[in-house]
């Protein structure tokens, strides 16, 4: 029976059920010392000295500091200017100094406090905008189309409006976390709560200079990542895998929530400015973008994370002339990373803020004026890319309309709010997306990565890559991608630990390109593993015991029999670097949402009471799965636009605990309906794109909008929460007084 | 997770008088009931060294007593025994409903009405309630005891009136004679398991000839302590409740409550909806 | 000493009686099913049973739970069968990262058992503090939902 487009069972589901599936701090660690991290309480100086309180017990303690890094005291990602250890320079308050170890974790955190940071303060740039008068910009793209000007000619009215989207904390429910230790022969261990085994294995050859093989990064079980354990992982790393080098005994460090608040990365704060040129009729003539984002103190992927910002920026619209300049700056702020969308859920909630002030300013639906330039296949993107195929963006926004008969419910809502002794007012809102699937233009590219479906000498079938599950499928989706491309049951198919010894670097698992990408690469391998077995004689379907025997003739020296499949970019992508021009993704996926506001006129607080959504990922491998991380990731959705709110005060998150950082629970989300459309990919393994972020990019555009028919606010700064409400709602009726 | 358990001295009585007897000698000890509230601390380090009376042994602490005429809830009865109680839910609903409000059930399984207090936090859930029905809090240290109303309780953020060595014994209430409107409302940070950034009950009592014979209305997360709104409770004790009378007592709201910018909220929409709360309890009928 | 019950088994623990009972379970008994995710009674994923009860064990000395039945996530399964509200969180998608499923389930194990309505307004409002940051909960109240209604359907079959 086929698996792919069946919801088959969790792979690693019954051990994450049963309390028996190890998360890294499930581990006991014979012999290991807890490591804590010291980190600066300024956000900019210079450190001058680091004072040990003489009348604390030392004996027990182990210490590293940046003096003991044997390699290059940097954390690798893109740039190098990100040190594992402060030595001199502070530019962030939590910046980390020194890791120290202890047998007993509570006397580790007691020793932190008998330490003395002796440091030269300086005064911090906090804000974006001091920042950029100071011109301390990491990255800067800019995107041209056609004749922006002759496009302002063309309109017949011109709408500016001005988005604000503040940070937004991960929050995985199972912190970072990470264990190193040294092995007797050499060998570099790093067992940990990660998304990327590969990356931390670059990041730790750096620091650690050793034969390639001498460093092994085994990833664990791991409790949510959505990002935050994209990077975040070389830092944590390199500090555990210091102090085991020094210490000679494994270190483990696991931080509590509120140093992992504190300290790890975040979602990009942006300042996006529209200026667009339309149309009477709601046709987009001429778009200038303007996007500002704060990276925080280190480069560490923010290019990236413009560039898909930027590449997201006009929405999913077409338009003649085009102008889309990004820059990201540094703040003195603990550095900003991936979250689910990575750029994209941010200037994505501007370009359709955008189309909703268009069309109150038109006076027609916001409806009427995507529909007037909502993508379709042969549609020119602003880098010029031609959209060829698998394009969903008009089928979902139809499917979301009709299903939550989103006309009819407007109008509803348009009398309940003119009835003055209502206790509501009530709103329907309406967004839609598109997302990249993959790496931007060359990024795959740049990857080359790597993945096998092979034989074991046991006879049964292992898939090899480094992809991670992280709660989204991963191990499920990549077996059900080989049994049926070998025409065998899915419980047949075995997924190997991402372990950098057992496994080849297939690349990080971030931007929605497992299952396309890897699942392409695998799909492949099996195929060329089919075909060598055939030749062996191996009649298909095989039995288990056919395999068996195949496997005593293949596997030479108890190693695995299979083909290691190396990616290759579509022949006819073309993306330029230097122009930013081309095609920037291989393929996208498309998502339209409709949501239902109420908000109470007493306390306005906004209640969401019905989400209804279309995605098209190209091929539902796992539907269940595929309704999960829609779901969810609406869930993330709805906390960035109506609760979570990152409070920072002097450079560093001042509510980091889960009683004043805001997350929704299970009264918080509504039900959500979900309509699965499928525009198949043909590059795609049957068919499918991606949907991880997708589902993040939606909600809160359709929040907004539904405000501002509730209301008549239109509201351009998340999260929008009742006190933004009620001052809006005042500072108006001061205006109009 | 930062708390060192070996650090901890322990004192575990057996009996009430026991526990003052301990407290009386280790007056700087930590008295710990349900530990929702101590124990946050606790994770983060921030009672490292310190001396624990624990008071979970303390039966005649646990017992709701319930007469003709009222309630007596021991200091160490939780929130979820409170909000199931048959005659809590019929003669104080505001209580039992304000016990359904704090955090999610595991909290509720925990925390007790004593500890709540014992904590003073200005954003107590059960605050108000207990305001408006005007309980009364029995103290008790070695060889004496003492009743102080609710509200005589609370000295500030986190402060109470209580002397060294005392403990709260229980929460007495007379049960009110049946309203004609009541109310009890939460505001918080999100539908479910969250701190509020209001929370006012509400009784109001009528005359046969359609005066305010009485009303009684509480805030909490209003000031450092719960309140009462006395200036806008004289105003219209006795009166005909016109909607200009209301709009009077709204704007005296002001007087009695002193709500902050934090974490979680602003003065400004504090107030706001602390009015659009209060207007809309004396407006209904 | 603390003399306890836990997963229908007599245990002693030996260490310090402040040790929380999160700790407790997770070091002292091996038992490391039960997660931290906050310690600080907010997000649930240290949900036990105490004498029936959903706690936060991360705020629960041990101490206090002397003489008392603690049940954890591994008390749920039969051997090697999953439970009815195990095998309802596989087929409807209740697990997907994991974390917080151990707390999840107790407190869900607690609601079906207890009688609890199998409508999914109530099961939301029983499962109110356990956080979630993967589902969105819609597949979480589908598997209690379903699960609540079957034990029902037993009950009344049992009568």
């Amino acid at each position: 029976m086929a698996s792919v487009g069946t919801s088959s069972r969790r792979k690693e589901g019954p051990e994450k059920l049963t309390g028996e599936a190890r998360y890294i701090d499930d581990y006991p660690l014979e012999g290991a010392l807890h490591g804590v991290t010291l980190r600066s309480k300024v956000a900019r100086g210079t450190l001058r000295e680091i004072r040990f309180d003489p009348s604390f017990d030392w004996s027990s303690v182990v210490v590293a500091t940046a003096s003991d890094i044997p390699g290059d005291n940097s954390v690798l990602l893109i740039e190098k200017d990100q040190p594992l250890l402060a030595s001199r320079d502070l530019n962030h308050r939590e910046e980390p100094i020194l890791i120290l170890g202890h047998a007993d974790r509570a006397k580790a955190y007691e020793a932190l406090e008998h330490i003395e940071v002796v440091c030269d303060e300086e005064k911090p740039v906090l804000t974006m905008e001091e920042a950029l008068a100071n011109g301390d910009v990491f990255k800067r793209f800019e995107i041209v189309k056609g004749d922006l000007e002759a496009g302002f000619r063309e309109a017949d009215v011109v709408v500016e409006g001005e988005y604000r989207v503040p940070h937004q904390e991960q929050a995985y429910i199972e912190t970072n976390g990470v264990a190193a230790w040294e092995e007797e022969d050499g060998t570099l261990v790093i067992m940990g709560s990660m998304q990327c085994p590969y990356y931390v294995h670059k990041a730790m050859l750096g620091l650690f200079p050793r034969a390639p093989e001498k460093i092994r990064v085994i990833q664990t079980t791991t409790g949510g990542g959505f990002g935050g354990k994209e990077e975040y992982p070389n830092l944590i790393a390199g500090h555990a895998a210091v102090l085991a080098l020094k210490a000679k005994r494994p270190v483990k460090i696991v931080y509590d929530r509120a140093e992992d608040m504190r300290a790890t990365t975040k979602r990009h704060p942006a300042r996006i400015r529209h200026r667009t040129g339309v149309k009477k009729d709601g046709t987009l003539v001429a778009q200038d973008i303007d996007v500002l984002m704060d990276g925080g103190a280190y480069v560490t992927l923010s290019p990236v994370v413009l560039s898909r910002g930027v590449l997201h920026a006009t929405g999913t619209y077409e338009c003649p002339n085009v102008r889309v300049v990004g820059r990201v700056i540094k703040t003195n702020t603990p550095p900003n990373g991936a979250f689910r969308g990575f750029g994209a859920p941010q200037t994505l909630f501007a370009a359709e803020m955008q189309v909703e002030k268009i069309a109150a300013r038109l006076g027609l639906d916001a409806l009427a004026v995507r529909r007037k330039n909502l993508f379709r296949e042969g549609s020119v993107t602003a880098t010029g890319q031609v959209l060829k195929e698998s394009v969903g963006a008009r089928d979902v926004l139809d499917r979301a309309v009709a299903l939550s008969r989103y006309l009819p419910r407007r109008k509803e809502c348009e009398r309940w709010n003119r009835r003055k002794a209502a206790p509501s007012w009530r709103g329907v809102g309406l967004a839609a997306v598109f997302h990249g699937a993959g790496f931007t233009g060359s990024g795959e590219a740049y990857l080359k990565s790597r993945a096998a479906v092979s034989l074991l000498p046991n006879g049964d079938i292992e898939v090899e890559a480094a992809s991670t599950e992280i709660g989204q499928g991963t191990t499920s989706i990549l077996a059900s991608i080989a049994a049926d491309a070998l025409e065998v049951p899915y419980d047949w198919i075995r997924v190997s630990t991402p372990d950098t010894a057992k496994v080849p670097n297939s690349g990080p698992t971030v931007a929605s390109r497992t299952c396309m990408i890897v699942g392409g690469l695998l799909k492949r391998s099996a195929d060329e593993l089919r075909r060598a077995l055939e030749r062996e004689g191996v009649e298909w379907p095989p039995t288990p015991s056919a395999l068996k025997r195949a496997a005593r003739r293949l596997c030479l020296d108890g190693r695995p029999f299979g083909f290691v499949q190396e990616y290759e970019p579509p022949s006819d992508i073309r993306w330029d670097d230097a122009t930013y021009r081309g095609d920037a993704y291989c393929v996208y996926g498309y998502a339209a949402m409709v949501v239902e506001v109420e908000i109470d006129k007493l306390t306005y607080e906004v209640t969401v009471k019905d989400v209804v959504t279309a995605q098209d990922v190209g091929k539902a491998v796992n539907p269940l799965f595929v309704e999960g991380q829609i779901v969810g990731g609406t869930a993330q959705g709805l906390g960035y636009a109506l609760l979570e709110n990152v409070i920072f005060d002097q450079g560093a998150m001042a509510n980091a605990n889960f009683t004043n950082y805001v997350i929704p629970t299970t009264l918080d989300t509504p039900e959500v309906r979900v309509e699965i459309v499928e525009k198949p990919y043909s590059l795609g393994p049957f068919g499918a794109k991606g949907v991880g972020e997708l589902p993040m990019d939606v909600p809160a555009p359709a929040v907004a909008a539904a405000i501002h028919q509730a209301t008549g606010l239109f509201l351009t700064e998340l999260p929008l929460l009742p006190e933004r409400i009620s001052k809006a709602i005042h500072d108006r009726a001061h205006r109009q007084s | 997770m930062r708390g060192d358990a070996s650090s901890m001295t322990l004192l575990r009585p057996r009996s009430v008088e026991e526990a003052l007897l301990l407290y009386a000698a280790s007056p700087r000890a930590i008295p710990l009931a349900g530990g929702t509230d101590f124990m946050v601390a606790w994770n983060a380090g921030e009672a490292n060294g310190r001396t624990i009376l624990a008071l979970s042994r303390l039966s005649p602490w646990k017992r709701i007593t319930e007469t003709k005429t009222g309630i007596r809830i021991g200091a160490l009865v939780t929130h979820r025994e409170i909000q199931v109680h048959p005659g809590i839910r019929r003669r104080l609903p505001l209580l039992a409903e304000a016990c359904a409000t704090i955090g999610g059930s595991q909290i509720q399984a925990r925390g007790t009405l004593g500890g709540n207090i014992a904590n003073a936090s200005p954003a107590g859930d059960t605050f108000p309630p207990l305001a408006v029905y005007e309980a009364r809090v029995r103290l008790r240290s070695v060889g004496a005891s003492r009743t102080l109303p609710l509200l005589e309780v609370f000295a500030g953020v986190k402060k109470t009136a209580l002397a060294e060595g005392e403990l709260i014994d229980s929460i007495e209430i007379d049960f009110p004679r049946l309203p004609a409107r009541q109310s009890f409302r939460k505001v918080g940070t999100r539908a479910a398991s969250a701190i509020s950034k209001t929370v006012a009950a509400g009784l109001l009592f009528l005359s046969s000839d359609g005066r305010i014979r009485e009303v009684r209305f509480a805030l909490g997360s209003m000031a450092p302590t719960v309140r009462r709104l006395s200036s806008a409770e004289a105003l219209l004790a006795g009166k005909k409740p016109t909607s200009r009378l209301v709009a009077e007592a709204v704007d005296l709201l002001e007087h009695d409550v002193s709500p902050i910018d934090d974490l979680r909220s602003t003065r400004a929409y504090r107030l706001e909806v602390s009015r659009n709360l209060l207007r809309a309890f004396l407006s209904t009928g | 000493m603390i003399e306890l019950t836990v997963n229908r088994k007599k245990r002693r623990y030996f260490g310090p009686p402040f040790k929380r009972l999160l700790d407790v379970l997770r070091e002292d008994f091996k038992l490391t099913g039960t997660k931290e995710g906050c310690g600080e009674g907010e997000c649930g994923a240290c949900t036990v049973l105490l004498d029936g009860e959903p706690v936060n064990s991360c705020l629960v000395p041990v101490m206090q739970a002397e003489g008392s039945r603690v049940e954890t996530v591994e008390s749920l399964q039969a051997s090697s069968r999953l439970s009815p509200l195990q095998q309802s969180f596989l087929e409807e998608g209740g697990a997907q990262c994991g974390i917080c499923t151990p707390g999840m389930l107790m407190t869900a194990v607690a609601h079906v058992r207890g009688g609890g309505p199998a409508d999914r307004q109530s099961v939301r409002t029983a499962l109110a503090g356990n956080l979630c940051r993967c589902t969105g909960y819609q597949h979480i109240v589908t598997a209690v939902v379903e699960t609540a209604k079957r034990e029902k359907k037993r009950r009344a079959r049992a009568r």
